[in-house]
Formats: structure tokens, sequence, C-alpha cells
């Protein structure tokens, strides 16, 4: 069966302040991109969606369990969460880095089996990180970083992925690659399930490559489509106050972008 | 976690080194008496009438001893570092060091108030079980203080500041006893050097234990140190109970410090030093740096009781300015040549 969150009312407070305002957002099988300007509650949302951020109100409903109130390893099993900036510490490589994604599956304790190591070797493969698997992560750019990071998420194998500006730190080539990297975890896998993939993103261009595009404003969902609805394009030109538009692009559903003076 | 061949290498190395180092510094400690390190006096010690006593029942206790408190004070300071994930946290973070010094000052107030109706023999089991077993409570008793002031162990910066808060809170404490009763000072003073040179075999006994018990501990949670260098959310986005992994890290931590100032009183800088010079030879995953930590631990404090004994014989340093001379140096050397990693 595949997966679905959702978001019920979700208030957050933050420093006595509401960061998101009764959000209801349903998050299908597919590639979802939440957009919006600096400060809408993308983040946010994403960390109420990972059972990660107290709620003041509402609830995160997955089936037929209560996001906030599962069990830490069985939550970890269903839902993968990556974190925006990618700081880390200590002095792991990047295969041990990799690895940590396993504890989501195996728990601290077990000793990593076979299928562990293919998993591991599947997900730095798919970000192109294999070739450094042996190099720390403290000697690493922070776009190498940010792809190690990103194959510490896949190895979970959590059908459910969120990604909080996944495409930080990388150049054009990497994004694009990366576009297509979501697009393929998001496609119907041959037992008939399909993952979650839901990102937080900046940059337009990619975003309206998802299946869905949710557009936050001020704590709120003000636009949620396809990208290629005219109604969302409308929305996002809105929120970012006439700094973009977005337009239909010739031959396709895909859609170009266009940043004003 | 699997670690790469240039890794095992250097770990190979490392360990190898440290062996060497403490089976040498060992036999230093066994043979440096009061004319320092002199192997013809050790050689007159072990024909003399009293070979048993001094080599058996003096040097051999407070060699290994010695080898078994900076073990624990090593891996002290690796668990410490790990869970707040950061280079400069030592062992005695947390309220430890303020809880076992003002427990050290009240039993010497103790006596000196009770000084008169208390035998000579009273005196002595006091002053020498007495202060061990409140040195441990002690210590203890300042880091619970710290986990009740900072409801818990879920918010590392809440348990940091609320460790800084116990501490200055007891050393006032501590501070206003001593005024109110000068003997205590001296006590108090010792206490703060620290000094090896109590280490007999009962506290052998205790400290192997100690160690045989922590050590394995601290590794079976050595993996959620791992995780928590991603960060603490993405540490619990991995299904880690954080207040319940941090508290039982927490719980370690102070046992083996309390143990370790129990026994020799505040060893300044073995803790923090030891898991920097592992990383800085041979880094790796929590699983090698703890235990490699605790064996660094033990070379520096061997290393540090043999210094202290033979620099200005038949007198002695405390072990604690040896240590901190020579750890403050290098973490000196260290942050002017490449920064604190």
């Amino acid at each position: 069966m595949s997966p679905s969150l959702e978001a019920r009312d979700v208030r957050v407070q933050l420093g006595g302040r509401d960061v998101l305002h009764s959000v209801s957002a349903q998050i299908a099988p597919g590639w979802t991109a939440i957009v919006g300007p600096n400060g809408a509650g993308k983040s946010t949302l994403l960390r109420a969606l990972a059972g990660l951020q107290p709620l003041a109100g509402g609830q995160v409903r997955m089936q037929e369990h209560t996001v906030q109130t599962m069990h830490a390893r069985e939550r970890a099993r269903h839902i993968a969460w990556l974190a925006q900036g990618g700081e880390t510490s200590g002095d792991l490589s990047v295969r041990e880095t990799v690895e940590l994604g396993r504890i989501a599956q195996r728990g601290l304790l077990r000793t990593l089996s076979q299928h562990d190591a293919d998993v591991v070797a599947q997900a730095m493969h798919a970000t192109e990180c294999s070739a450094w698997a042996a190099r720390r992560l403290t000697e690493l750019s922070g776009g190498e970083r940010q792809r190690v990071l990103l194959a510490r998420v896949l190895a979970t194998e959590a059908p459910v992925l969120l990604l909080d500006e996944p495409t930080t730190h990388l150049d054009a080539p990497h994004q694009v690659a990366l576009a297509r990297l979501f697009r393929r975890l998001a496609q119907p896998l041959a037992d008939g399930t399909q993952r979650a993939v839901v990102t937080v993103l900046h940059d337009l261009p990619i975003a309206l490559r998802a299946d869905r595009v949710l557009v936050m404003q001020a704590g709120r969902v003000v636009a949620d489509g396809a990208p290629a609805s005219t109604g969302l394009h409308r929305a996002l030109e809105q929120v970012f106050q006439g700094a973009v538009r977005v337009s239909p692009a010739p031959g396709g559903a895909s859609v170009a972008l266009a940043l004003e003076d | 976690m699997t670690a790469n061949d240039a890794d095992l290498r250097a770990r190979r190395r490392l360990a190898l080194a440290m062996l060497t180092l403490i089976a040498i510094a060992a036999v230093a400690g066994l043979v440096t008496g009061t004319r320092g390190f002199s192997p013809s006096a050790f050689w007159a010690d072990l024909n003399g009438d009293q070979a048993a006593l001094i080599v058996g029942e003096i040097r051999a206790p407070r060699t290994l001893g010695a080898a078994l408190v900076g073990a624990l004070l090593g891996l002290g300071g690796a668990l410490a570092q790990g869970v707040f994930r950061n280079p400069l946290a030592d062992p005695y973070l947390l309220g430890s060091a303020a809880g076992a010094g003002l427990a050290v000052v009240l039993v010497f107030a103790g006596v000196s108030i009770a000084g008169a109706s208390l035998s000579l023999a009273a005196m002595a089991w006091l002053e020498r079980v007495g202060l061990v077993a409140a040195a441990f409570f002690g210590a203890l008793a300042g880091v619970a203080m710290t986990l009740l002031l900072a409801q818990g162990a879920v918010q590392t910066m809440r348990l940091l500041l609320s460790g800084v808060v116990v501490a200055v809170l007891l050393g006032a404490v501590s501070d206003l006893v001593t005024v109110a009763s000068p003997d205590a000072l001296r006590g108090k003073q010792a206490f703060m050097l620290g000094s090896t040179s109590f280490l007999g075999w009962d506290a052998i006994g205790l400290l192997a234990v100690g160690l045989a018990a922590l050590l394995p501990l601290a590794l079976h949670r050595a993996r959620a140190l791992d995780a928590l260098t991603l960060g603490e959310d993405s540490a619990a986005s991995l299904g880690l109970d954080l207040p319940r992994v941090r508290l039982l890290l927490v719980a370690l931590l102070s046992a083996s410090t309390a143990l370790a100032v129990a026994h020799v009183g505040l060893v300044a800088f073995v803790g923090l030093v030891a898991p920097h010079l592992v990383r800085r030879h041979a880094p790796g995953a929590h699983g090698w740096l703890l235990a490699a930590s605790a064996a660094m631990g033990a070379v520096l404090l061997l290393t540090a009781d043999v210094v202290s004994r033979a620099v200005i014989a038949p007198h002695e340093l405390p072990v604690g300015v040896v240590t901190a001379v020579v750890g403050g140096s290098y973490l000196f050397v260290l942050l002017r040549r490449r920064g604190l990693r």
C-alpha cells in the first residue's frame, strides 16, 4: 500500500507566534514540491509532517496512525527527513554517514548485513557520491556533503521522503540531476507501491518539475495544484509579489519562468 | 560501521603506539621512586627487605591505578564531546566536579569540627574511605541536580546551562564552608590539584570493575553518538529516543567521571585532550573513538604520574599540575596551528 500523509488543521507556535495557522494538506504518493517566500512556514510544515515539531493544534495522520504519537522507531521506518543546511560534526566517512540511514530499519544495535551494504551502495550511486566513499565528510564541499546526506536519507528505504531544500549548495547540473532523481524515486514501483517525495525548494524551475506544487505564504497553504495549472501560476506570481512570471512553456506541460525587473 | 583500509591502518598504528607507551610508562612507574627515575635505586629496592611493600604495595597499584583513572577520564571526555557535539566539552561539565568538591570540603570540615571527639583510627578511616565515597556520590549528586534543574536531558543547551548554574552554586557553598572551617581549605586544595599518590589495591579493584562495566555499555551506544553527528533532529528522525539515549549517555559519563574524581581528585585536561589526540591521529566513528580515547587517557595519566614523581624527586608534583601544564600547552599549540576539529 502506498503511503500518504495528511496534515489536519496543523497549528505551530514558535516563541508565542503562530508560524502555521491551521494548515491542512494531503500528501499523496508522487513528487510534491513546497514553495513560498522566506518565513512562509515551509520547513516548519515539513518538520510537522516528519513528527519532529511539537504542534499547538491539529495532527498529522499516516493511514490509521497519528505521526506525533507514533513510536519513534516505527515512524523512522516510514518517514525519512533531510535537514536544511546539512550541518554535521564528527569524523565519519561518507560511507559511515550513509550507513547511519540503516538505523531507521535496523535499530542501533544490529550489525549491518549484505542487504544493508547493498542498499547503502545503491543510495550512494543514486546521488553520485560512491567515488568518495572513503573520504571524510569534513573534507567535502557543501554541495558534495549535501549529496551524501541525501544518500543517507535514501538509505533509510522509507516510503515517505521529506527533504528540506535538498538542492542547496548544488551546481546547476547536479540540481537537474536531483530533479530527475526525485522524479524517478516518485515513480510507481514494480510491487505497485509508490513513494511520496516532498521537497521544500527555493528554486522554482526545479519545483515546477514536480507532480504537484504546494504554495505557502505567511503560515498558510494558499495554492495547491499541478505545475501546469494557471491558477497555480497566478498564486506564485502573487506570493512572490510580481518578482516572477510563470507561463506555460512551448511543447508541453512544463512551465518556464522569467524574472522581471 | 564500515571503516576503510586507510582508516584501519591509522588505527592499528595508533593502537600499537599507545600499547607501547603504556608498557614503557608502566615499567617507568615501577622503577621511579624517591630518587626519581633510577634503575640502580630500583635494583636496590628490589633486593631490599621492603621490596614487597615499596614495589608491590605502593608503586604497582599507583601505576595501574593511574592508567585506569586515565582511561575513565578519556572515556568520559569522548562521551561528553559526543553527547554535546562539542570538541571543548570535558567530563567535568554538568556539575560533577563542583559536587565532588563540595562533598570533599564537607568531609574535611566535619572531621575538623568533630576532630576532638574522634579517635585517630576513625579520623584516618574518614579521610580515606569517607573522602572517596563523598567525592563519588558528590559528583553524582552534582549531575543529578543539573538534570533536575534542566528537567531531564531533553534539551542540550538547557543541560549545559544548568551544569554551569549548579557548578557556580555548589562552588559558592564550598567556598563558604572553607571560610567557616579553614582546615577544609587545605584538603580542598589537594583535591582540586589532583593526586595519584593514594591509589592502593582496594581502589584498583573498584576502578577496574567500573571501567570493565562502563566501557562496554558506552560502546553499546556508540552508534547513537554517530547518529548525533547529523544533528539532533536528524538523529530523532532515524528513530532515536533522544531524551532517553542522552540520559543514558550522561549517566555513563557521570559514573566514569565520579569514579575517577573519587580516587584522584580533579585531574585537569586528560578528558579533554585524549579524544583530540585520537581524532588527530586516527579519526573515526564513536565505536573506535570511545575505546581509543580510554586508552589514550591511560597513556596520558600514566605518563603524567611518572613525570610528577620524577621531576623534583624525592618530592612530588601534584599530577593534576603536570596534566594541566602539558595538556594546556598541547591545546594552545593545536589552537595556534590549525584550530580544533
